[in-house]
C-alpha cells in the first residue's frame, strides 16, 4: 500500500540509475467483459457477480511469437495502469515505476511484454465505486460490492486471457502488488513462471490495519462522503487528504523523513511564535494530501484499504504451506530494512513456508532508509537482482521450448 | 573466501546423486551449479552479500540472504540431506553452535576447511616467528577474516566431545589425497562427512568407504 504514482519525487534521487531510455508515449486501453448474457463477469469472494467489468491497462514492448515474454505488474494501493512512459509530452513525470521499466531497465521492453492494470475497486479507468451500475444507471457508491485481493487477480487473468498469452514469464509487484503476485502463484500457479514479491506480506499486522482504519475514518467523518454518495456534489477532499497523509506518513521512514525535513520550518515569517507557521514536513503533507484528492476516488481509497487488510493467505487457504503447495514458479521476494509497514519479517514468513515446500526461491533484504517506498525509489539495488531473475526465467523458458 | 574448484571436485565426490542440498556462504552459487549438473541435486544457497546473491540469481541458484552467526532459524530440523559448509568454519563466531545447527537441520553434514597444522604454517611459525601467510592463508593477522582457525586434529577432537560422526574424511595437499598418518601434517584442505550420532544411527552406518 504504497504512493503508486511518485511523479513528484519526494527523495533525492541522487542514486537515480542512468536514465537508458523511456517507453515514449503512451496510451490506455480497454477491455470489457460481462456485458452479454453468456460473457460472464467477476465471481467475487463475497459471493456478488461483478459485471460488466472494464479493465484500464497499458503494454510496453512486443510480444514474441510464441507468447512467451509477457509480464504483468501489480500496481500498489494507489498505483494506476500507467507503470512507464508518458501519456502527453508535456506530462510532469513518467508512470509510477518508469525507473524499471523500459529498453534496457530491469523490465526491459526490448526483451519483454510489459503489461500492466488497474485494479478493480480502483478509480484509474478500472470498474470501481464510482463507475456506473448498469442495474439503477447511477454510480455504485457503497453499493459496489467488497472486493478481495483475490477478486483483483480473477479480473487479470481474463485480460490475460484474452491477451492470448497462457502463461506470463512473471508477475511482479510491490505492497498491494505484491499481494497480488502471492495470490497469483496460490491460486494460478500454472498461468506463471516467476513471481516477484516486493515489500509485501501474506497478511497485513494489526498495526498496518490500524493506520487503514484511521484513513477510513478520516473520509467517513468529512460531511461530504455522505455515506459515499457524493458524485453529483462536493467530494469529501478533506477527509481523503488527511487519509492520504496519514498513510504518507507510513511509506516513509523516521530516517528518511529527518534527511528530507528535518525541523526545519517552511518560511520563518517573524521571529515570534505562533500555531500557524508550518514545519516543511507538514507542508509536505498538505500537499501530498492535496495531489491526491485531484486523482483518487475516496470511496476506492476505502474499497481497496479494506481489500488489502482482508488479504490473509494463512486464513483464506489454511497455512501458508497449503497457500503455495501447487505454486511450481520461482519466487523472488526482495522487502527493505526500514520499511516499517510491511516488515522484513513478514517476508521471511513467506520465504520460510517455500522454502518448507522445496519451491524455489530466492531472498535478499535491500538496506535503504527510504521506507515502504523503497520498492518504488531503489532501483538501483533492486533492478539488478529483478534483471537477473527474468533472464533466468527467460532462460528456462526458451529452454524448454 | 578461498575457494578453488579442485576443492568442489572433493565436495562434488561426497555427494550423492538426486540429494537436497543447503550451501551455506554458497557465493555465487558454482559449488550448487556443479551438483546440479553433476549430481542433479536439488540446492538452496545461503550468502550475506548482495553482490554475490545477484550472480546466484543469475546462475539461477534460489539463494536466502542469511547471516551464518545468527544460526540456522529459518531451517526445519533434518530437511536436507546435505549441508555444505566450505572454506567458512573459520570465519564464523560460533562454529560449535553453526556445526550443531547444521547437525540438526542436515542428514549429513560436509564442512571443508584449511588445516592450520599444515608443515608451511608450521614452520613459518616456529622458524619465522611470523604468522603463517601463504596460498591458503593469504591474509595479514591484522586483516585476515580468519577468527577460528583449528587443525585436522582439533576437528576430530570437536567431533567426539560433540557426539558427531566422521563417516568419511578427504584430506588434499593439492592433488595428492593424503594418507591416514600424515593428514595433520600434510594435509592443506580437509573435507568431513559427518553426521549426527544420537539422531541420525541409520546415517551413522551410512556405507560411505
Amino acid at each position: 500500500m504504497s504512493d503508486g504514482v511518485p511523479r513528484v519525487s519526494h527523495i533525492p534521487m541522487a542514486d537515480r540509475p542512468n536514465d537508458t531510455g523511456n517507453c515514449g508515449i503512451v496510451e490506455p486501453r480497454y477491455y470489457t467483459f460481462g456485458e452479454r448474457d453468456d460473457d460472464p463477469g467477476v465471481h467475487l469472494d463475497c459471493g456478488q457477480e461483478l459485471r460488466p467489468v472494464r479493465l484500464c491497462y497499458e503494454t510496453y514492448g512486443t510480444l514474441n511469437r510464441d507468447r512467451s515474454n509477457a509480464i504483468l505488474l501489480l500496481h500498489a494501493f494507489s498505483g494506476d495502469a500507467h507503470a512507464a512512459g508518458y501519456h502527453h509530452p508535456e506530462d510532469k513525470g513518467p508512470g509510477w515505476w518508469d525507473m524499471m521499466v523500459g529498453p534496457g531497465k530491469a523490465f526491459d521492453t526490448d526483451r519483454y511484454y510489459v503489461i500492466c492494470s488497474n485494479v478493480i475497486g480502483g478509480c484509474s479507468g478500472s470498474t470501481g465505486p464510482g463507475s456506473v451500475n448498469p442495474t439503477t444507471g447511477r454510480r455504485y457508491g457503497l453499493d459496489f460490492p467488497v472486493i478481495t485481493i483475490a477478486d483483483m487477480v480473477r479480473a487479470q487473468v481474463r485480460l490475460i486471457d484474452y491477451l492470448g498469452i497462457d502463461r506470463l514469464l512473471a508477475v511482479a509487484g510491490g505492497s498491494m502488488g505484491g499481494m497480488q503476485a502471492l495470490e497469483w502463484a496460490s491460486s494460478f500457479p500454472e498461468r506463471i513462471s516467476g513471481s516477484i514479491c516486493l515489500a509485501t506480506t501474506a497478511r497485513l499486522s494489526a498495526q498496518g490495519i490500524a493506520f487503514d482504519a484511521v484513513g477510513r475514518n478520516a473520509i467517513m467523518s468529512d460531511p461530504r462522503w455522505n455515506n459515499g454518495d457524493y458524485y453529483d456534489s462536493e467530494p469529501p477532499a478533506r477527509g481523503l487528504a488527511i487519509a492520504r497523509m496519514i498513510g504518507h506518513i507510513t511509506y516513509l521512514s523516521d530516517e528518511s523523513m529527518r534527511l528530507k525535513f528535518g525541523r526545519r520550518l517552511q518560511e520563518r515569517a517573524s521571529a515570534e511564535l505562533d500555531l500557524f507557521e508550518q514545519f516543511e514536513v507538514e507542508s509536505y503533507l498538505e500537499h501530498k494530501g492535496g495531489t491526491f484528492v485531484d486523482r483518487f476516488d475516496a470511496n476506492s481509497y476505502i474499497y481497496l484499504s479494506k481489500a488489502i487488510d482482508y488479504f490473509d493467505l494463512v486464513e483464506s487457504k489454511g497455512s501458508l504451506d497449503a497457500a503455495f503447495v501447487d505454486s511450481s514458479c520461482k519466487f523472488l521476494v526482495l522487502s527493505f530494512t526500514s520499511d516499517w509497514l510491511y516488515p522484513a519479517y513478514h517476508s521471511k514468513e513467506i520465504v520460510r513456508a517455500l522454502m518448507r515446500l522445496g519451491k524455489d526461491v530466492s531472498y535478499t533484504e535491500i538496506s535503504s532508509p527510504y521506507g515502504h517506498d523503497a520498492f518504488l525509489l531503489e532501483s538501483e539495488r533492486q533492478a539488478p537482482l529483478v534483471s537477473a531473475f527474468l533472464n533466468t526465467l527467460m532462460r528456462e523458458r526458451e529452454a524448454d521450448a | 573466501m578461498h575457494r578453488s574448484p579442485i576443492s568442489y571436485d572433493r565436495i562434488v565426490e561426497l555427494v550423492e546423486p538426486e540429494s537436497t542440498v543447503l550451501d551455506l556462504g554458497c557465493g555465487n552459487g558454482e559449488l550448487l551449479q556443479r551438483l546440479r549438473l553433476e549430481r542433479s541435486a536439488h540446492g538452496r544457497g545461503v550468502e550475506i552479500e548482495e553482490s554475490l546473491i545477484r550472480e546466484c540469481i543469475a546462475n539461477g541458484i534460489s539463494v536466502f540472504q542469511g547471516n551464518l552467526d545468527e544460526g540456522l532459524q529459518d531451517y526445519e530440523s533434518q530437511t536436507y540431506d546435505y549441508v555444505i559448509l566450505n572454506q567458512t568454519l573459520q570465519v564464523v563466531h560460533q562454529p560449535i553452535v553453526l556445526l550443531r545447527e547444521m547437525i540438526r537441520v542436515g542428514r549429513r553434514v560436509i564442512v571443508g576447511f584449511p588445516n592450520f597444522a599444515f608443515v608451511q604454517n608450521r614452520v613459518q611459525l616456529t622458524v619465522g616467528g611470523r604468522m603463517p601467510k601463504n596460498s591458503t592463508l593469504p591474509y595479514e593477522w591484522y586483516d585476515t577474516p580468519n577468527i577460528h582457525l583449528c587443525t585436522y586434529r582439533d576437528f576430530h577432537q570437536l567431533c567426539r566431545q560433540e557426539q558427531i560422526v566422521v563417516l568419511r574424511q578427504i584430506c588434499m595437499n593439492g592433488r595428492w589425497r593424503i594418507p591416514a598418518g600424515l593428514r595433520n601434517l600434510l594435509a592443506i584442505d580437509v573435507y568431513f562427512l559427518l553426521a549426527g550420532r544420537h539422531r541420525n544411527g541409520i546415517a551413522a552406518k551410512a556405507s560411505y568407504g
